[in-house]
């Protein structure tokens, strides 16, 4: 028998992610651009699994705090750990260094990110784009890495595609693979970076969706950086709003965009209501 | 003194008999500049301060001195330090240490086109920085830069008559060795400017080509393929 889902709702059968050891941790990260402060001192946990929305106006430092978690920025001060380990330092007889190419690479095993413009490579099929980093960097056997390609290429809708060059797809369908192309890595934590925003309207639906799916069924923690409400609302245990450079408000989804506490939340979510 | 149709015709077997000559030391000049060039973009862009001035320092003094008088230092002045090397040799490492700082422009004005974001994806992707330059950035920034690579090699190839300044026989020493010996140095010395221009005009044709589909790289190659052979059976 299946519970209706709405009786599910507010209420955790399996309290509480939060409590294990978080797989990826913000300690009083800032980021400065010469004299303007991006991200003013941000403290955050994310829980191995857990799937985080964070939504707040352009400028907030949504997409530099998940840059910073990619490696493609480097905090100004402050500490972003991965499974306990420093990202940006090693560790050596209790004191920390700065971290070579070396420690970053073995870093970066477990994180995947989705660009807002796709990022593709141009030159190679998307088979290729798929298999390519299987191949070359996981040290899979071609076999085994065309076989978890296309697998994962058929889950995304793309299956017919393989031999098509990025070029010949539309948005939505370069950004589908782009999801596969991250996945296959499968990367314990997937960082989406405002995946639709560069979507013309109608092909929005189509790559929330695989999200949406890909979400249900995998164990990866996914940090979203969306201006979809609706979307963060199914997809998200927990949203956080990002303002001016500081976390404003977290909880989850239901009293974020049910009962948002903070003024500033209110004005934002209003202005996405109206529209 | 007029043409001499019997001398031009005498003559023109031995001057075009430096062809294959020309051709080796023109390619291989080419593939030290590719080779050498993309070992100087690296290097200018590394992020070691000493290495990339330095690399810049040798590409402004090479690109402004005379190729005639590099070739000089390589091949009289070196001997002098106890480096002594042939004549076809230190023509061909002249020649190719020359080119190789303009083909460093080339390559690094392909790699300054390519977008952030594929920066960014491979590292995303989690590439080393060999992969990242091998597999993803240099099959991207070099195929739109081909055709200005072809047009150095034609300036190089355009270039070879300076090795006659140091006893290579290629088409203007051969001819003018002719000429001195008989006298006359009209039909000698047009048939090399013939020769250049047979070979330089079917190449930069070639070239210009080239530049034409490299405009469409990426776009689906299969496609294009599979549509022109529509056309030509719905065309039968």
């Amino acid at each position: 028998m299946s519970i209706p889902e709405k009786k599910l709702e507010g209420t955790r059968l399996f309290p509480l992610k939060q409590k294990k050891n978080p797989i990826a941790a913000f300690e009083n990260v800032k980021k400065n651009y010469d004299d303007v402060q991006v991200l003013k001192g941000v403290d955050l946990n994310i829980s191995p699994g857990e799937k985080l929305a964070l939504i707040g106006p352009s400028g907030s430092g949504k997409t530099t705090m998940i840059r910073m978690l990619m490696t493609l920025e480097k905090p100004s001060s402050g500490h972003i750990k991965v499974e306990g380990k420093y990202l940006w330092h090693k560790e050596v007889s209790g004191g920390l260094i700065p971290a070579n190419e070396k420690h970053l690479r073995e870093m970066r095993q477990n994180i995947g990110m989705v660009f807002q413009h796709f990022n593709l490579f141009p030159h190679m099929t998307i088979l290729r784009n798929v298999t390519e980093a299987p191949i070359h960097v996981l040290g899979l056997s071609k076999e085994e890495a065309h076989q978890r390609a296309v697998d994962m290429l058929q889950k995304v809708g793309l299956g017919d595609k393989l031999d098509a060059y990025p070029a010949q797809l539309s948005g939505g369908q370069k950004q589908r693979v782009a999801i596969a192309r991250a996945v296959v890595m499968q990367p314990r934590i997937m960082l989406f970076d405002e995946v639709t925003s560069a979507l013309d309207p109608e092909l929005v639906d189509e790559v929330l969706q695989v999200i949406k799916d890909l979400a249900k069924e995998t164990d990866m923690a996914m940090i979203l950086v969306t201006h979809e409400m609706d979307f963060a609302r199914d997809v998200a245990d927990r949203v956080v709003f990002l303002h001016d450079g500081q976390i404003e408000e977290e909880g989850k989804p239901k009293d974020i965009f049910e009962n948002p506490k903070s003024p500033r939340l209110k004005s934002f979510l209003r202005r996405f209501l109206k529209s | 003194m007029s043409w001499d149709w019997n001398f031009a015709i005498e003559v023109f077997p031995e001057i075009l008999g430096a062809i294959w000559l020309v051709i080796a030391i023109t390619f291989g000049s080419f593939i030290v500049a590719l080779i050498l060039g993309l070992v100087l973009t690296f290097a200018r862009r590394s992020s070691f301060k000493p290495l990339s001035l330095l690399v810049y320092a040798f590409i402004e003094f090479v690109r402004s001195t005379p190729p005639l008088v590099q070739l000089f230092f390589v091949y009289f002045a070196l001997p002098a330090i106890g480096i002594s090397i042939n004549k076809y040799t230190a023509g061909i490492v002249t020649l190719g240490i020359h080119y190789s700082t303009y083909v460093s422009e080339v390559y690094r004005s392909g790699i300054e086109a390519i977008p952030k974001g594929q920066w960014e994806a491979a590292k995303a992707m989690n590439f080393s920085k060999t992969q990242t330059w091998f597999r993803i950035i240099l099959p991207q920034a070099i195929p739109p830069v081909i055709p200005m690579l072809g047009n150095y090699l034609i300036v190089l190839f355009k270039e070879t008559p300076i090795l006659m300044a140091i006893g290579v026989g290629e088409f203007l020493q051969k001819a003018q060795l002719i000429g001195s010996t008989h006298f006359k140095y009209l039909e000698p010395i047009t048939i090399v400017g013939l020769l250049f221009l047979l070979l330089s005009y079917p190449s930069a044709l070639l070239i210009n080509r080239l530049e034409q589909k490299s405009n469409q790289a990426f776009t689906g190659k299969k496609n294009r393929r599979l549509t022109n052979q529509f056309h030509l059976k719905s065309g039968a």
